[in-house]
């Protein structure tokens, strides 16, 4: 685990969590999460060499089931919950500029 | 009125059963009792009257025609965070402000199949993160029995509408505590129950690997009874079990024995800065089952004190995977933008406060390239020691008791200012939920300011049975449970 946290930069982790912070929020969660992650750093004083990891508590693996058709949610009732729609579909900004 | 909402389920189920009184009259009390109360107490996010009554009367059409269920009339709180279909479901964030849920959680499907009652929706931490139920964007809650005092968190709502007599009883959800924790700072009785027990279908997800649906109620009974309603495999969460579901409720018959029953104490549990009538509060309940004839045990869960630094890992860590389907596109708030991207970052600025943030930035960060193994690896492999040392302790003992949190109920506002010492108070329940197995909270005693403390019994995975055997023999021989609130 890096000592200080060196690669913890609140403004580009924000960016990539698509969260627009303020100055405000930026400075105040820098120093908080700073203060976190010297806190979760007691970890480095366990080896955990050999030791597996834990993904999920329960021994369940590659639940698989028959492919069938079922029963689908109201597509009018799931289209309503949309901020903007159209003619049964999502609408949302452009994304390819031509 | 006739007092029906201050009973509990296996009452109300008796008198209902012999024609007593009717689902419409405890439905109509509790709605009163709203009234009288919620002012106050600022449990309730919504209430649909005239649904509620609508069911009431069915279900009691249905008895009526012969249908028979313990949960058949009684009236639910729901968190918020569970769906239920043409409901509102805002996870108490204004990022979904106007979603309507168009299907039903699994949950929820049980107990409309039981024939309960679905009262309302209660408050919460926006998004189940949170200790104190003040990470709301929607209200306020206060404890009912000091409404200077946080109720608790993050099903805070859950715990005080059944503290306060505004509920029979409500499901809630644990992550890191989220049930047991505010059922002991409220008085109230909540389950934890294991990884795996309780379909997590329709439950809006924070950490999926350690989520799970859960009762709080007025006793050990009733929880039974709810947990028993709520529980069963899902084809709809692949990682539900396929396991038969124990007569949870009629397997409690008021046995107040506990000879042949061992219990671990584990020694780390009693944590630097405990508040000692905490501490003697549960070593006295400690005492009190050893009188019941159970044999007292040492255990060690030697790992435990890491569970805080592994759990805001990993928790943080999915719940920044999750967290990304609030975008702005198909559902909730929207603020719009040039193009998509600036319409993600705008509305999620927007619609998320500030824990909700922190922990999606803290999540990013930690699963991002080149620290992926520093943080989020390591902890992975530190929650296997942590369940390591459980599977060693349950070798000694059939379930483990310890306390709930450090300290009784705090003041609103004391610890939000420092996200670090709100996480920190956490440190006696997540263990359970990394390791994944199930616990009970109860209360077993009240400071000298006169707040409940909770007593919370731990047990091996898939043994709620010996948990809430546990808790409804210590509940049957004390009287902490009866005691009510007096709301000023």
């Amino acid at each position: 685990m890096p000592e200080a946290n060196p690669g913890m930069h609140v403004s580009d982790i924000a960016h990539l969590a698509r969260i627009d912070l303020t100055s405000e929020e930026t400075a105040l969660f820098q120093s908080q999460l700073d203060q976190i992650l010297h806190y979760v750093e007691q970890l480095n004083e366990l080896d955990v060499g050999g030791v597996e990891p834990t993904a999920h508590a329960i021994p369940v693996y590659n639940v698989l089931r028959k492919d069938e058709i079922g029963q689908s949610l109201d597509r009018d009732a799931v289209i309503a919950n949309a901020p903007a729609a159209t003619g049964g579909q999502i609408r949302v900004p452009k994304i390819i500029d031509q | 009125m006739a007092d029906l909402h201050k009973l509990t389920i296996a009452e109300l189920s008796e008198k209902l059963a012999v024609g007593e009184c009717t689902s419409v009259e405890i439905v109509n009390d509790v709605l009163a009792a709203i009234d009288a109360t919620d002012g106050k107490v600022g449990a309730y996010l919504t209430i649909d009257r005239s649904s509620a009554l609508e069911q009431a009367r069915a279900a009691d059409a249905a008895r009526a025609a012969g249908k028979k269920n313990p949960m058949l009339g009684i009236p639910v709180a729901i968190k918020d965070l569970l769906n239920v279909k043409g409901q509102s479901c805002t996870c108490a964030s204004k990022i979904l402000e106007g979603y309507v849920a168009p299907y039903d959680a699994t949950v929820i499907a049980k107990l409309r199949a039981a024939g309960a009652v679905l009262l309302g929706r209660v408050n919460m931490d926006e998004f189940a993160m949170g200790s104190s139920t003040e990470n709301s964007a929607l209200g306020q809650t206060r404890n009912p029995w000091n409404l200077g005092h946080v109720p608790g968190g993050s099903s805070g709502g859950s715990a005080a509408s059944v503290a306060s007599d505004e509920a029979i009883a409500s499901l809630g959800s644990d992550t890191g505590g989220s049930i047991r924790q505010p059922a002991a700072f409220c008085g109230c009785v909540g389950v934890k129950p294991t990884y795996g027990r309780v379909s997590r279908y329709g439950l809006t997800a924070f950490a999926s690997s350690l989520d799970q649906i859960g009762p709080i109620t007025k006793t050990v009974k009733d929880s039974a009874i709810l947990l028993e309603a709520i529980c069963g495999h899902d084809k709809l969460d692949s990682s539900s079990i396929e396991m038969d579901v124990p007569a949870f409720g009629k397997n409690l018959t008021g046995e107040t024995s506990l000879v042949g029953m061992k219990l671990g104490l584990p020694k780390e549990y009693f944590v630097e800065g405990m508040d000692p009538e905490v501490e003697k509060a549960v070593r006295d309940a400690v005492a009190h089952c050893k009188s019941l004839g159970a044999e007292i045990v040492e255990v060690s869960l030697p790992n435990s004190k890491y569970a805080i630094a592994v759990y805001y890992i990993i928790a943080t860590a999915e719940a920044s995977a999750n967290l990304a389907r609030f975008d702005g596109i198909r559902y909730g708030l929207r603020v719009d933008g040039k193009d998509p991207i600036e319409l993600y970052g705008k509305t999620r600025a927007a619609g998320f406060g500030s824990e909700v943030k922190r922990r999606i930035i803290l999540g990013t960060y930690v699963l991002s390239s080149g620290y992926y193994d520093a943080y989020y690896l390591k902890a992975q492999k530190v929650r296997t020691l942590i369940r390591d040392d459980f599977t060693a302790a349950f070798k000694q003992c059939d379930a483990i008791l310890a306390p709930v949190t450090p300290t009784a109920a705090y003041k609103l506002g004391e610890k939000t200012d420092d996200p670090l010492k709100m996480y920190l108070d956490d440190i006696l329940t997540t263990p359970v939920n990394l390791a994944g197995n199930c616990a009970l909270s109860l209360p077993c005693g009240f400071s000298s300011g006169g707040l409940p403390i909770g007593l919370q019994i731990i047990g091996d995975a898939f043994a709620e049975e010996t948990i809430l055997k546990v808790g409804h023999a210590y509940e049957q021989t004390t009287e902490w449970h009866t005691r009510k609130p007096e709301i000023s």
